[in-house]
């Protein structure tokens, strides 16, 4: 819905669940202007094609006038297939993707997570027609995109599609940041082992999270939220006066993320 | 238990490149085909893919990894269950042949409430004739060359030389543009759960049912079935077939007599949306031709040819919706 991210849940048969972020209004509004600019573009080109045609055959004698009138009725047909088969043509060749979606790396996919089939792409396609309505406004569709769960149009619900966004994620390398992390609690493999053995895999995420997007993070929010996780690991496991004393929150959360990822055995 | 992470992904990089380069080659080169060895070497990489990310998301709770392999995941997943090239291959002369027929079979109660629909404004058009006819051009307002004196136009248009089909690739370019619009438009706006797909055809039986009643009241049944039957015979059951897909849509979206949900509902119907309007489509680039070739050349001489022609072709739909594709029953086998 508008304002909000949603993804789109998927579990494989394998019993993996994974989610694939979808496309909100606004992302799909500006896909869909520059399709509407490729699509002037090729009709303005075209036509000067055809313009250029009839003026050089209109001269001829006997066969002039069939042919303008031949390639006026051929410009009249390649206009309307273009308007209803631009979307499905590239959506089938480049995989869910048209000028627009690929610019704005966003694709259409099946709302079970799998590839498309043609009968999906020209469902959706077809029914754009009732989607631009009233007029050529998409006032029909952009309705339906800001109010439905996935951010479908009509044509989407009907051919069981949703648009989703690319996100390109590449592994992070935690390596680096553990590499800077000096850990006083290494001094103190027991107790190292011990908050390895009292603490979860949740509240590893949330220090691996604050010391991985720190920066992101104001002064006093910073301050505030290593306060709360240091509190947090310190009732789990408690380390001598000697390491802690002087040690800052931050640096605290810092030990606790180093001794929890790197030194834990598989 | 936690996770190694730097240990982990160090273990597991190699084959997470790996995959990543196979979809990545499969989404540059769309028509690559796999071989026996890497399918199964793909299937491996997806399995352990699915399998680390497992393992992360139970083990370690970090996020940025388990994004990583989400999206591999997701990817893998789209491209292992891609559905295209499983696909029996399209057959065109069979589709048209025997697909369409049967499906236009397979929903009649969907064709005959299209039907009714037009008919019904075909009988309220001739009505409004009838009683009212100061209102014609309330409904024929758009198409100007009906809007006078029936005789006045027949005369014209019985006077007019052949013309030598001059403009007349662009008219049936027109037409069929048109038509087909209209037959996808009669199909689409059945998501309204069907109101105004009937109203479409209602309206457009009306303008037909005033356009008859207007000639035959003033004596020119002869031109009209010799302008009207060579084309309509084809146009006019299109534009119903149309119809009987948005109701097909209709039906899908009130759900009667199913437990299915939405989504569901309308992944049974879609290939059979997509067989009826493509051949409702079929049908007006030859109704188009027709129209723009035959239908617009008047004279007595000629009457006779085209309402033949038209009542020929009529049967001839009749009986290819009702009869081809058929299969023929294997006899039963009594028993005793």
């Amino acid at each position: 819905m508008l304002g909000r991210t949603v993804s789109l849940q998927i579990r494989t048969p394998e019993g993996v669940s994974f989610q694939l972020p979808l496309a909100g209004p606004v992302t799909r509004g500006l896909a869909l202007m520059v399709d509407l600019l490729v699509l002037l573009a090729i009709m303005i080109t075209v036509s000067i094609i055809f313009t250029i045609f009839n003026a050089f055959f209109a001269g001829l004698p006997y066969i002039g006038p069939y042919l303008t009138d031949l390639g006026t009725g051929a410009f009249i047909l390649f206009t309307f297939v273009l308007f209803m088969l631009y979307g499905a043509i590239l959506e089938w060749l480049w995989k869910g993707q048209t000028v627009g979606k690929r610019v704005l790396h966003l694709r259409v996919m099946d709302e079970r997570g799998l590839s498309l089939t043609l009968g999906q792409i020209v469902i959706r396609n077809l029914f754009r027609l009732v989607d631009i309505m009233p007029s050529a406004f998409y006032l029909i569709g952009g309705i339906f995109c800001t109010l439905t769960k996935r951010c479908q149009r009509i044509g989407d619900i009907a051919a069981g599609t949703v648009v989703v966004r690319e996100v390109t994620v590449n592994v992070p390398e935690i390596g680096e940041i553990l590499d800077q992390i000096d850990n006083s609690f290494a001094s103190h493999p027991h107790l190292e082992a011990r908050l390895r053995q009292n603490s979860g895999p949740e509240e590893a995420r949330i220090a691996l999270d604050a010391v991985l997007r720190r920066n992101e993070l104001g002064e006093r929010e910073r301050l505030m939220v290593f306060g709360e996780i240091a509190d947090h690991f310190r009732e789990l496991t408690e380390f001598p006066e000697d390491i802690t004393l002087g040690l800052s929150d931050e640096q605290y959360v810092r030990n606790v993320v180093d001794t929890l990822y790197r030194r834990a055995v598989a | 238990m936690i996770l190694d992470l730097n240990q982990f992904v160090s273990k597991e990089r190699p084959y997470w490149d790996e995959l990543t380069a196979v979809l990545k080659k499969q989404e540059e080169q769309p028509d690559w085909k796999m071989s026996l060895p890497e399918a199964r070497r793909f299937h491996y990489l997806y399995q352990r893919a699915s399998s680390d990310l497992v393992k992360l998301k139970t083990f370690a709770g970090e996020v940025e990894v388990a994004q990583f392999l989400e999206n591999l995941v997701a990817r893998s997943y789209s491209r292992l269950h891609e559905k295209r090239g499983s696909t029996i291959p399209f057959r065109p002369v069979h589709w048209f042949l025997r697909v369409f027929p049967s499906t236009f079979r397979r929903h009649w109660i969907a064709f005959m409430i299209s039907l009714f629909s037009f008919l019904i404004g075909g009988l309220f058009g001739a009505g409004v004739m009838k009683f009212a006819p100061q209102h014609k051009t309330s409904f024929i307002g758009s198409f100007s060359h009906l809007s006078g004196k029936p005789s006045d136009r027949v005369a014209k248009e019985e006077k007019k030389q052949f013309d030598g089909f001059e403009r007349r690739n662009t008219f049936s370019a027109q037409l069929m543009a048109n038509n087909i619009r209209v037959t996808i438009l009669a199909m689409v706006v059945g998501v309204f759960f069907g109101i105004f797909t009937v109203f479409l055809l209602f309206y457009n039986g009306i303008i037909l049912g005033v356009v008859v009643f207007d000639y035959i009241a003033d004596g020119q049944g002869v031109f009209l079935t010799g302008w009207l039957l060579p084309h309509g015979s084809v146009e006019i059951p299109a534009i119903i077939l149309g119809g009987q897909a948005g109701l097909i849509i209709a039906h899908a979206m009130f759900g009667w007599g199913t437990n299915l949900r939405l989504a569901q509902r309308f992944r049974r119907i879609r290939s059979d949306l997509l067989t009826i309007v493509g051949g409702a489509a079929l049908m007006l680039v030859w109704a188009g031709l027709v129209e723009s070739f035959l239908s617009q050349y008047h004279g007595p001489t000629v009457y006779p040819i085209k309402i033949a022609f038209g009542v020929l072709q009529l049967i001839a739909l009749i009986c290819f919706l009702l009869f081809a594709g058929r299969t023929r029953q294997p006899d039963s086998i009594h028993a005793g």
